[in-house]
Formats: structure tokens, sequence, C-alpha cells
């Protein structure tokens, strides 16, 4: 089954207190090369059939209405996996 | 007056909602999120708790469901609606009142007996307190920090959206302390602390005068419940 992959992040200017626990978690590892996490969300979404034109503007349409509040977060990427087909 | 009080899955204070309109004189109706049907009530409450457990966005699965539809028509139609918690962050996510509500900025869950301000006192849920009177009603969330666009917030400050504000601390880094908001109609109000735990003595906030008999809370319900009988 193909399937649509979307991406949302909470926005840059936002303070993302997940994001930043995990930070401090690696700064305690030693792990100083890393100076700041943010914490996003990828929805995969299993499409019952092609992916058409218009299932992947529902999808668009979806994520900017539902799995994302613009808000808070933004949609940064909504694409078709590739090769998931074969793997189903 | 029949207030009903929302069930979702994951409410927690549903029955001290119900409890709280029964209080102030009331009939309380439990209402079901999976229905479409407000059974003939004059207002509404959506209680705290953890619908459909915070997935996706709190409130956000919540703000989708059926009854959230019925509710909307109402709300929009000038049904006193009344927010709570978790059902402030479903009437964030169903776009009856503006802004988000993100994690606490100390990324704790935080409860205590919280001191507020009365901001607006013309609302549906308001009407009973002034301007200016500051009450005491317990807050319990780790999601409680609200947040707006720069314009909306000087819109919403401007005409008086702003129903209640935090006194002594920002307990979750809301902008402008903003601890509660109404519609610019004034029936729709969502705050994060709890007046149904501040309802009866004994099971309320600490006041000066004696332990836990706070009861500010009762005010919303007994408002609401004037108001309704002012418009029949």
């Amino acid at each position: 089954m193909p399937t649509i992959v979307v991406e949302v992040m909470p926005k840059a200017e936002l303070l993302d207190p997940a994001g930043k626990a995990v930070a401090g978690a690696l700064s305690r590892l030693g792990k100083t090369e890393f100076s700041a996490v943010r914490i996003g969300k990828r929805f995969e979404l299993t499409v019952d059939g092609a992916v058409t034109e218009a299932v992947l503007a529902e999808a668009q349409r979806l994520a900017d209405d539902m799995l994302s509040n613009s808000v808070i977060e933004d949609v940064v990427r909504v694409y078709v996996l590739e090769g998931a087909g074969s793997a189903a | 007056m029949k207030i009903g009080v929302v069930t979702f899955p994951g409410s927690l204070d549903d029955r001290d909602a119900q409890r709280a309109v029964r209080r102030a004189g009331g009939e309380a109706v439990a209402l079901w999120h999976g229905d479409h049907d407000l059974k003939g009530v004059d207002a509404i409450v959506l209680p705290g708790g953890f619908s459909y457990g915070d997935y996706l966005r709190c409130g956000a699965i919540a703000a989708r469901s059926p009854i959230m539809s019925e509710v909307i028509s109402a709300a929009n139609a000038g049904m006193p609606v009344l927010g709570i918690c978790n059902g402030f962050q479903i009437l964030v996510e169903a776009h009856l009142l503006p802004g988000g509500l993100i994690r606490n900025d100390h990324g704790d869950f935080v409860c205590r007996d919280q001191r507020l301000r009365v901001e607006n006192a013309s609302t549906a849920w308001t009407s009973g307190f002034e301007v200016g009177q500051e009450i005491t009603i317990p807050l319990k969330n780790a999601e409680g920090g609200f947040i707006v666009d720069a314009e909306t917030l000087k819109r919403i400050e401007g005409e008086g959206q702003v129903a209640f504000r935090y006194l002594d601390v920002n307990p979750n880094g809301s902008l402008d302390d903003i601890a509660g908001l109404t519609n610019a109609a004034g029936n729709v109000v969502g705050l994060m602390p709890h007046p149904e735990h501040a309802t009866e003595p004994g099971f309320g906030p600490d006041t000066p005068d004696a332990m836990r008999s706070g009861t500010d809370g009762l005010t919303f319900f007994t408002s609401v419940l004037e108001s309704a009988l002012a418009r029949a």
C-alpha cells in the first residue's frame, strides 16, 4: 500500500520543552557536538489505492487542518514514501 | 435550567462539573462524545481530563468528535459554553476561542490553588463577579501555556476577551498571564483552572478563614443560571 508522510514541527519561535530536556540529557552525556534538539511528529497515512493528485491534496488539507495546529506548529513536508508499495 | 456536561473518553472531572451544576441550583445532564444529541440543554460544560489520551494534541481529537459539531453550532447560535482545562483546550482546537495551549514552560505538571483576577464580568459565566475581583480556584495541568500570534493577542486584549489573568505567579508561561478567555459574544468561556473544584466548603482551596473553604468557583455556575433566567 502506498504511504503518504506528513511531517510536523513545533514553530521555530516556540519553546519546545521536550526537545530542551533531551538536549539537556545529551549535554550531561558529554555529547557536546549537539547544541539543540527539537522534537516533531511524523504521520504515515496508508492509502487504500493509488496516490492521485486528489489524494495528495486531501492529505495536505488534513495536514493543515487536523494533523497540525497552525497556531503552534508548522507542516514541514507532505510526500509520498518511495518504495513503500512493494513492502506491503 | 439544564446544563449539559460532555463526557469524552478520558474525561476526569465530568462528575465534579455535574455536581457543581447541581450545587448552583441547576439540573446536570450527562452528554456523550459519540452522540449528536444535546438533549435540550440550555448551556454546556466541557470538563477537564485527558480526552482521547491527549493524543495528537490536547483537545484536538475531542474537538472533532460527533457531539462537538452540535456544541459548535449551539455556541455560534449563542448558547453558553464553558471549557475547563482540557475543555479549554478543546474550545481552542474547535476554533471557538483563539490561540493555542502548549506544554508548561517549566516542563512540569502543576497543581496549586491559583489566585486569579476577573478581567471580564460581562460573560455568561462571569456575570456574578466584578471586574478586578480576585478569586482562588485550583489549577492542575501540564499543558496550560497560552500562546497566540501578536496581532490576535493585541485584538483580544483590546476587545476585552481576556476573562481571567493569573495573579502572584504565572504557573505555565502563558502570554500576558492569561488564564482564561471569552469569545466576542461572551457566551463561550474557557480557562485552565478548575472552578468546579471550588464549589463546596470542605473540598475547595484554602482561604484565610478556614482550610478548604473556598467556593469562588460556584459563581461560574450561578452566573450562567442567572443569565439564562434573564434571557427567559
